[in-house]
């Protein structure tokens, strides 16, 4: 059932879901696959489906589906297997806080304040984009300075186009898919400013979203100040020199009236905050357990609210596995704790999850620090396994299983990514 | 080879994985003699397609009244030849639907003569769009 009437919820839930994006959605598909009989899905939005609504490009599913869909084709797939299960989507409501035991505090529009009852919870609140506030670009403060997710939600779902001549800073994959979206839509796209040496966007998006359109990319550059009274007249775009100075004196003007920023995500952890949850500074979001436990009891989470993704097969995957383990917390399996400490070691920037289990098989992801090209990924002394590259911009990914774990008898297992000599002799 | 035969060098950056390979074709009259550059056979086939008849699958919105939200987003079946694919986002401009509207059904049939068709990539359920997220 999907509804914005509390009065058609049930009495309790045995797990509920914060968020109906790609990980609220496998979560409660995960808690009833465990046997958990009343899962509720709470949105913020009129429905479910987070940020794959307004991702209308194609790419997702290739993992998971074992085709390529567009966002929304995602979003309406994995939607249909919710009501199909029978778990209830309360729209339009914002949790303001959890307690594992006993349920979530909801707001809404329409009823003000209310507590559901619970008996597990999993945070899947995402990630949110970040801001001009962020990074501080100096200059006036004019209309016409937005996120590049932002303008995807107005371009794609709204059916409104944020301006005429856009400069977009930062050449994150949504940077780039929404320099393509507004040409196709009749807009300008003047360039694409990105502050270090090298793109953060994929190389498809790079061909087919720049490339194919002929809009330059100005690597070692940024945006150093925005101009205009009520609107944005132009940026001054200017190099960036060592320690990434900006050497604004070496800038010029580029006439604009939008700027869009793609300068990456922020896990959305006010709600994990509130929680006094464990968050590990690295990825921005919650300490978790090979079950996707977070450091209170009962409280699940999974998603780009753990760690920002690169792809929503990853999420799902994940997420799937975080309800699986709220589903059977709350219809008391709960599996034995975890006995080893995961830590990220040489070139390796976080993984997750951050502990795991000897006798479970567990999927382990982590971003390296820097670029690679044959690299061996070792875990501690006990596995290596040879890579053919590693990026900062790819999470990697490896399946530790109880078998090559069985001659381990510490309690920390220490994770590198090394160049392929030194790997091997090791 | 003949009198006038025209050689020619174009690079493409693969997109594969990121490793990035920098490929190059070389060409004598429209036919390749050569390809470089490429680390897997993956890039080695995607400078041949991207030589011969380079094809992107299209992504956009169109117009829906009713709706949830003003706009539906619409995809191509199947790769379009790319020189084709402004003019197909021109010409879905001038569609206007109506909600409902199911995932899969066929926006525009046989696009720009291509024999692909164009098919709504969500279900549109009927709603007031001027609340935003309504």
């Amino acid at each position: 059932m999907v509804t914005d009437r509390f009065e058609q919820l049930a009495p309790a839930y045995d797990v509920i879901v914060v968020g109906g994006g790609p990980a609220g959605m496998a979560a409660a598909l995960g808690a009833r696959e465990t046997g958990a009989e009343r899962v509720l899905i709470v949105d913020r939005e009129g429905e479910a489906g987070g940020i794959l609504h307004q991702c209308i490009h194609a790419g997702f599913g290739l993992h998971w589906f074992g085709e390529e869909l567009t966002g929304p084709e995602y979003a309406q797939r994995f939607f249909e297997q919710v009501v199909e299960h029978e778990i209830d989507i309360l729209t339009d409501a914002y949790v303001l806080d959890a307690e594992g035991d006993l349920g979530v505090r909801v707001m809404s529009e329409r009823y003000g304040m209310r507590t559901v009852a619970g008996s597990a919870v999993v945070l899947a609140m995402g990630a949110r984009e970040r801001t001009r506030g962020a990074i501080r670009i100096p200059g006036q403060r004019p209309a016409g300075v937005m996120t590049a997710g932002f303008a995807q939600k107005l371009v794609n779902q709204a059916g409104y186009m944020p301006g005429k001549r856009v400069a977009i800073l930062g050449s994150g994959d949504i940077g780039l898919i929404m320099a393509r979206r507004l040409v196709l839509e009749g807009a300008e796209v003047v360039g694409v400013y990105e502050l270090m040496a090298h793109a953060n966007g994929s190389n498809r998006n790079i061909v087919q979203c720049l490339h194919d359109f002929d809009i330059p990319l100005h690597l070692s550059t940024t945006v150093s100040r925005i101009h205009g009274h009520e609107r944005v007249d132009k940026v001054t775009v200017a190099p960036v020199g060592e320690g990434y100075t900006v050497l604004e004196d070496q800038g010029s003007d580029v006439v604009c009236d939008t700027v869009l920023l793609s300068i990456g995500l922020i896990p959305e952890n006010e709600l994990s905050r509130e929680l006094r949850l464990r968050l590990d500074p690295a990825t921005g979001g919650p300490v978790v357990s090979g079950s996707m436990e977070t450091s209170r009891d009962g409280v699940f989470a999974c998603g780009n609210v753990v760690h920002v993704h690169d792809i929503v097969d990853h999420v799902s995957e994940e997420a799937i596995l975080a309800g699986r383990s709220a589903g059977a917390y709350a219809t008391g399996q709960a599996p034995k704790p975890d006995n080893v400490r995961l830590v990220p070691g040489e070139n390796v920037r976080y993984c997750v999850p951050h502990t795991i289990s000897t006798e479970r098989e567990h999927v382990v992801h982590m971003r390296v620090t820097r670029p690679f090209e044959a690299c061996t990924l070792r875990l501690g002394d006990v596995h290596a396994r040879p890579l053919r590259y590693a990026f900062p911009g790819e999470m990697v990914t490896v399946k530790v299983r109880p078998r090559i774990l069985k001659e381990f008898h510490g309690d920390t297992l220490k994770i590198d990514v090394v160049p392929r000599e030194e790997g091997m002799s090791a | 080879m003949s009198e006038n035969a025209a050689t020619e060098t174009r690079h493409y950056l693969c997109t594969g994985c990121p490793l990035g390979c920098r490929l190059e074709v070389e060409a004598l009259d429209d036919e390749i003699v050569e390809v470089r550059g490429f680390s897997c056979k993956r890039g080695k086939t995607f400078a041949y397609q991207e030589f011969t008849d380079p094809r992107r699958s299209v992504s956009t919105t169109v117009s829906v009244d009713g709706g949830r939200w003003a706009r539906l987003p619409v995809k191509t079946a199947e790769p379009i030849p790319k020189p084709k694919v402004q003019a197909l986002c021109d010409a879905l401009h001038e569609i206007r639907l109506r909600a409902p509207v199911k995932m899969g059904d066929v926006v525009m049939q046989d696009a720009l003569g291509t024999g692909i068709d164009v098919v709504a990539t969500r279900d549109m359920p009927v709603g007031d769009a001027s609340v935003v997220g309504a």
